[in-house]
């Protein structure tokens, strides 16, 4: 909402400078977004936008004028050759070549602007100030011109350049133009619960309130003639709820024509394009007001009703009515949208958009002007779905209150009067079948001050009360403790609660500036963790120590970008066979359905920065979305959110550094290098009974990929990702490792607790075996069986060597261990660890049919 | 040599000429190591003169013996300061040579980072867990019911347009649209108890993607009941909270606003540090900034939480994790947060 200051003040005198005034009402909950100056110097302390900076008229060379005469150019058909005067004494002949000033003009009110004045270049392309000077036009001198809106900065748009401002007859020739019409203008943030606002006079109440003036009496009723509107129109509320109040004057022999110029003035300053007196005063009293009112043409109505008393219906559309809006649109209407009807037919959409066959044209005599009051829900769907926002439909579909009808239609008909010639019939036709009652709500001392923790004195809360129009009727003496009773103003419709919402009034006028700081004195709470958010910290902080880096990805994304990566089995043989929880308006074709795979989008990370890199090391902790299916009993049913760990890494094993030259072999990641994360990740957590078998997963490479269980607890598969899968993925011929982990499975196999191992007080004595064993049998065997062999005595058991090769026989393997043996409450003699390491040896040979190698 | 007897004595003063000039020969430690070996090795000379004692005649050997072991004495204290010398010179001499070029970068270390996103949200954790706040989290796929309505936004209230919603195919299930759903979830699940906790977590919004909305975003939300919670404690803890994050020195300011969940509602402002370049462009002149909105909890939503607004009262509030990221390190693009370029992520 922009507000001139110059029309604020009709309403209320403005005591405080801008810069003040800007604050308190930012402060109070009308926040200030921007600010603009017209023509003066900017005040001090407010802030104007750089782009929205204008020229400041200079009041010695900026001045209203007179045209004198307008003689023609000798030299030139398009330009002429005005003389102005700007107050007694003084003339200038000017040359311009503005389309509407002709040979032969004279009397009209005229901006001018002498030599030396800065002004925008209306001819540049961009905004730019530029100082006026004398110049020769086609063999005559000129230095001064007279101006257009868009050099003066009141208006950004080309169009305010086709013509000079012609100003209303009775401006003071000779008086300077910053006095004249300069203006600062505040643009207001108006939230749902300060929809009353959206209105000259909504922001006067709260300047009024916050400064502690009174407001200025208002301009009530019309003047009538003794014709009577009874009997010329009917009007009917099908559904009170719908519209709870419907109000309609009616003005005759009206002459279309523009408005008075201050009255388009202040529509430009607040946004809106004047067009002709009527749609101008209907738009002003909107703006004053904050009641949007429709103007019918009465003798289409008329005609509409067969030449007799046209009757006015308010109702929903019937199914399948038509009705052409003022756009030329042809809109097809339902049950849903409400509308303004005769007998005939739709004559409008109610709040958002009136209807073309009635629309008041440069034919129009008399008028039927509609002020009326429609349920906000109504109209909020009914702009939506035609997608029609205006001014009008945002103050209708927030709520305007019953009572403001009828002040609104009556100083809509008074300026019909004054300003286009019109005679306002007597009455009004005003149906309100079921008037709103005055809300009167309960208002407790106590209660305000347990809420607020400090002390406002009741005295202090009943004066903001009082100047916010609230009437507030004393507790009767005697009855200790009950509360006062408070009637709420006939413009407020957010009153909900009584209490609160006083106080949110009572502290915002107050000012929070004067509210104490406390911390807080109530008991603390029981204080209990969050285990899994303890638990996924603690995973973080493990991958980052092995080196790896955090993402944080969309959650929205498209089945085809998962479809690789999802239910390998082929359970789903097509993308749009998965079900997903789908979104019904999504932003782009790419983020459509909320993911299953984390890893996806940790892959889809991977391919954009190995644009700019070879080496990333990438891990995600997130959710996944999985709808369930049926209903549940006391609602829609939501879909599960568990939590997922995806990494993906792939490029080299060390860093590149210059030592060395640069001849060095690169070493790439493998899959080792991911177990050997994944290790860190069990090892740090204290999983127990930790496996690895060869994954079945379809998206990793068959025979370089495991999936990991802790005991029967599946936790997922890693590996090398399927070349065929890292190609859909754009990575190209990489290597790329990646896990993906279910964090729900990971967090329940992970104890609670942990005993330590008590730190070795005795030297440990280490013992290497080398066994040559079957190609078949996995390491993971191998070393359990060492394990049981070794017992107690046994320490760390380090594979150092895996070989394949000439020296062993074909389809065999020799793995070397390096084994300590050690005992906490001693140091161990040679005798006891030689009979330790043969048990080993002799449970290989046996079990697992090894040859220990240098003892075949 | 030493087996004749005549010449015992003088060979050894022969010994100790010869050693002694030797010695003073050595400039090096390996030198010295081979004189020492020379002399003092397992068949070296001094220790034969010692045991030549063996055929020096009865009369001469105490004589002979002291000699041979005051050589001995005065080689090997000679030898051991020798010694001490040659590693010394030895050490100065590498203490100079070669020096390293100090400007050449150092070996990388392979590092790993948390996303930025997190480590702001454990700032936030942190700090409320020093006033006793525990962390809830609940569900991002809400009902319409928990997003909205019984957060005292009935269908089609005007406060809905505050924030436009993804709608899923399944009617009455959205995108969550801000953490405070969380609210009704744990007044739920906590009621009779007090309350203290704050709620994080990703939020969505139906947005254009730009450089200043994207998406989904996260926010954490705040939220204490009791019996005696009042607004100047809101104040109180906001003001603790954004000092800790901010700086001690930071001034808070409230500005009223409205949230239909809260009653008073309530805007809390910063003002910027002066000394940071980007202050006038962050709080467009005013010197203040946004960081969160706040209020006491709408009696409503009180109720629809089970709580009695008559007993209990309450605050909340909610702020941007992404948007105080931006502040403090003059982020001008918020699509570098889930764009996870490891250029950007490696600043942080």
């Amino acid at each position: 909402m922009k507000i001139p200051l110059s029309w604020l003040r009709d309403y209320i005198d403005i005591t405080l400078p801008p810069a003040q005034l800007i604050e308190r009402l930012t402060l109070a909950g009308l926040e200030v977004a921007s600010t603009r100056v017209l023509g003066l110097p900017i005040p001090e302390g407010v802030r104007v936008k750089a782009e929205e900076r204008g020229p400041v008229w200079d009041r010695d060379k900026i001045f209203v004028a007179q045209i004198l005469s307008t003689e023609k150019h000798p030299n030139a058909d398009k330009l002429k050759l005005p003389t102005v005067t700007w107050g007694e004494g003084t003339q200038k002949l000017l040359v311009t070549g503005a389309p509407n000033i002709n040979v032969g003009d004279k009397g009209q009110k005229v901006v001018l602007a002498l030599s030396g004045s800065v002004l925008f270049d209306g001819h540049a392309a961009e905004r730019k100030l530029s100082e006026l000077k004398p110049t020769t036009i086609r063999g005559l001198p000129s230095d001064a011109m007279v101006c257009s809106l868009l050099e003066l900065g009141v208006s950004e748009n080309k169009e305010d350049h086709t013509g000079i401002i012609l100003l209303e007859d009775d401006a003071p020739v000779g008086m300077p133009l910053a006095d004249f019409m300069g203006d600062t203008v505040i643009e207001v943030d108006v939230l749902p619960n300060t929809a009353r606002c959206l209105a000259m006079i909504g922001v006067a109440r709260e300047v009024a309130a916050i400064t502690g003036q009174k407001l200025k009496p208002l301009a009530a009723g019309m003047q009538t003639t003794d014709e009577a509107i009874a009997g010329q129109v009917n009007v009917q509320i099908e559904d009170p709820t719908l519209s709870a109040r419907y109000a309609a004057a009616l003005i005759k022999n009206i002459k279309l024509g523009p408005a008075p110029g201050w009255m388009q003035r202040r529509l430009l300053y607040a946004g809106m394009r004047p067009i002709s007196n009527i749609v101008d005063i209907t738009n002003f009293v909107m703006l004053e007001w904050g009641q949007p009112l429709h103007a019918f043409d009465y003798d289409i109505l008329v005609q509409r009703a067969g030449g007799k008393t046209p009757t006015i219906i308010v109702r929903p559309a019937r199914d399948g009515e038509i009705l052409v809006t003022l756009d030329k649109q042809e809109r097809k209407l339902s049950p849903e949208h409400l509308v303004i009807a005769d007998t005939k037919g739709p004559i409008a959409l109610a709040g958002v958009m009136g209807g073309l066959e009635t629309e008041v044209t440069e034919k129009t005599k008399n008028i039927l002007l509609e002020s009326a009051s429609f349920n906000f829900v109504s109209i909020r769907r009914t702009f939506r779905h035609f997608d029609l926002p205006s001014e009008a439909s945002a103050r209708f579909s927030r709520g305007i209150h019953p009572e403001t009808v009828k002040p609104a239609v009556e100083r809509a008909a008074d300026l019909m009067r004054q300003y286009a010639g019109g005679s306002v019939c007597k009455g009004l036709v005003d149906c309100y079948p079921a008037p709103r009652p005055p809300q009167v709500v309960d208002f407790k001392i106590a209660e305000m001050d347990r809420l607020l923790g400090f002390k406002i004195e009741p005295a202090e809360a009943i004066r903001i009360l009082q100047a916010l129009e609230y009437d507030v009727a004393p507790p009767p003496a005697n009855a200790g403790g009950s509360p006062y009773k408070v009637t709420v103003p006939t413009h407020r419709l957010d009153v909900q609660e009584g209490t609160a919402d006083l106080v949110e009034d009572i502290v915002r006028i107050y000012g929070y500036d004067r509210v104490p700081t406390t911390l807080l004195s109530e008991p603390l709470p029981k204080q209990q963790a969050n285990e899994p958010i303890v638990f996924e910290e603690k995973v973080r902080d493990i991958l980052v120590d092995c080196g790896l880096q955090e993402v944080v990805c969309y959650a929205l994304t498209m089945p085809e970008k998962e479809t690789l990566l999802l239910k390998p089995q082929g359970e789903y043989a097509n993308p749009g066979d998965v079900p997903y929880v789908t979104l019904k308006n999504p932003i782009s074709s790419e983020r459509v359905v909320m993911r299953q795979s984390v890893l996806a989008s940790v892959l889809e990370i991977a391919e954009s920065n190995l644009r700019n890199t070879d080496d990333v090391r990438l891990f995600e902790i997130g959710f996944a979305y999985v709808p369930l299916a049926g209903r549940a009993s006391d609602g829609p049913q939501l879909p599960d959110e568990p939590r997922r760990l995806a990494i993906v890494m792939t490029g080299n094993r060390g860093q590149e550094f210059w030592e060395g030259g640069g001849a060095k072999e690169k070493q790439l990641l493998d899959f080792f290098e991911l177990k050997g994360v994944i290790e860190a990740l069990t090892q740090d957590l204290h999983l127990k009974d930790t496996t690895y078998q060869p994954s079945k997963a379809a998206h990793l490479h068959p025979g370089k990929s495991a999936t990991l269980r802790a005991g029967d607890r599946r936790i997922g598969d890693f590996g090398v990702l399927h070349p065929k899968v890292a190609q859909a993925y754009n990575l190209g011929e990489r290597t790329i490792l990646v896990a993906e982990f279910d964090v729900e499975a990971l967090q329940a196999a992970t104890p609670v607790r942990f005993s330590y191992t008590p730190v070795p007080r005795f030297p440990a004595a280490l013992r290497d075996i080398a066994v040559v064993v079957d190609e078949a049998i996995p390491a993971e065997q191998i070393e359990s069986e060492i394990r049981i062999a070794g017992g107690e005595l046994l320490g760390d058991v380090k594979l150092f060597d895996l070989y394949r090769g000439n020296q062993i026989p074909a389809g065999t393997k020799s793995l070397a261990y390096a084994l300590s043996y050690q005992a906490g409450d001693r140091t161990l003699a040679d005798k006891e660890i030689d009979k330790a390491h043969r048990k080993i040896e002799d449970r290989l040979k046996n079990v697992l049919k090894a040859v220990i190698r240098g003892k075949e | 040599m030493f087996g004749d007897k005549k010449n015992a004595m003088s060979d050894l003063a022969s010994l100790e000429q010869r050693a002694t000039a030797e010695l003073s020969a050595c400039t090096d430690e390996a030198a010295l190591r081979a004189w020492n070996t020379k002399y003092f090795g397992n068949s070296g000379e001094v220790l034969a003169a010692l045991k030549a004692i063996g055929g020096i005649p009865k009369e001469e050997r105490k004589v002979y013996g002291q000699e041979a072991n005051r050589i001995k004495e005065v080689l090997s204290k000679g030898y051991e300061e020798a010694l001490a010398g040659a590693k010394e010179r030895a050490l100065n001499a590498s203490l100079t040579a070669n020096p390293l070029d100090v400007t050449l970068p150092g070996r990388p270390v392979a590092r790993g980072r948390l996303h930025v996103a997190t480590q702001i949200m454990r700032q936030i954790y942190a700090v409320f867990a020093d006033m006793g706040f525990q962390v809830y989290r609940s569900r991002e796929v809400e009902s319409d019911e928990m997003n909205f309505e019984l957060l005292n936004m009935p269908p089609h209230h005007p406060a809905r347009d505050m924030w436009d919603t993804f709608h899923t195919t399944m009617p009455g299930v959205i995108l969550r649209t801000h953490t405070s759903p969380g609210q009704i979830h744990v007044m739920r699940e906590f009621f009779p108890n007090p309350i203290r906790v704050i709620l994080p977590g990703m939020c969505y919004r139906y947005e254009a993607i730009t450089t200043r909305s994207e998406i989904q975003f996260q926010q954490v939300e705040g939220l204490v009941i009791g019996t005696h919670v009042t607004m100047t404690d809101l104040k109180g803890t906001i003001s603790a909270f954004a000092r800790r994050l901010f700086g001690q020195e930071r001034q808070v300011r409230f500005r009223s606003s409205y949230f239909p969940f809260t009653e008073p509602s309530i805007e809390v402002d910063i003002d910027w540090p002066k000394d940071d370049p980007n202050a006038d462009r962050l709080t467009k002149g005013t010197g203040w900034l946004e960081i969160m909105g706040a209020g006491m909890v709408h009696p409503v939503v009180m109720r629809n939480g089970g709580y009695d607004p008559a007993q209990f009262s309450g605050f909340a509030f909610g702020m941007g994790p992404q948007r105080i990221t931006m502040l403090k390190h003059a982020i001008d693009d918020i699509r570098q947060f889930w764009g996870n370029d490891l250029r950007f992520l490696r600043q942080f």
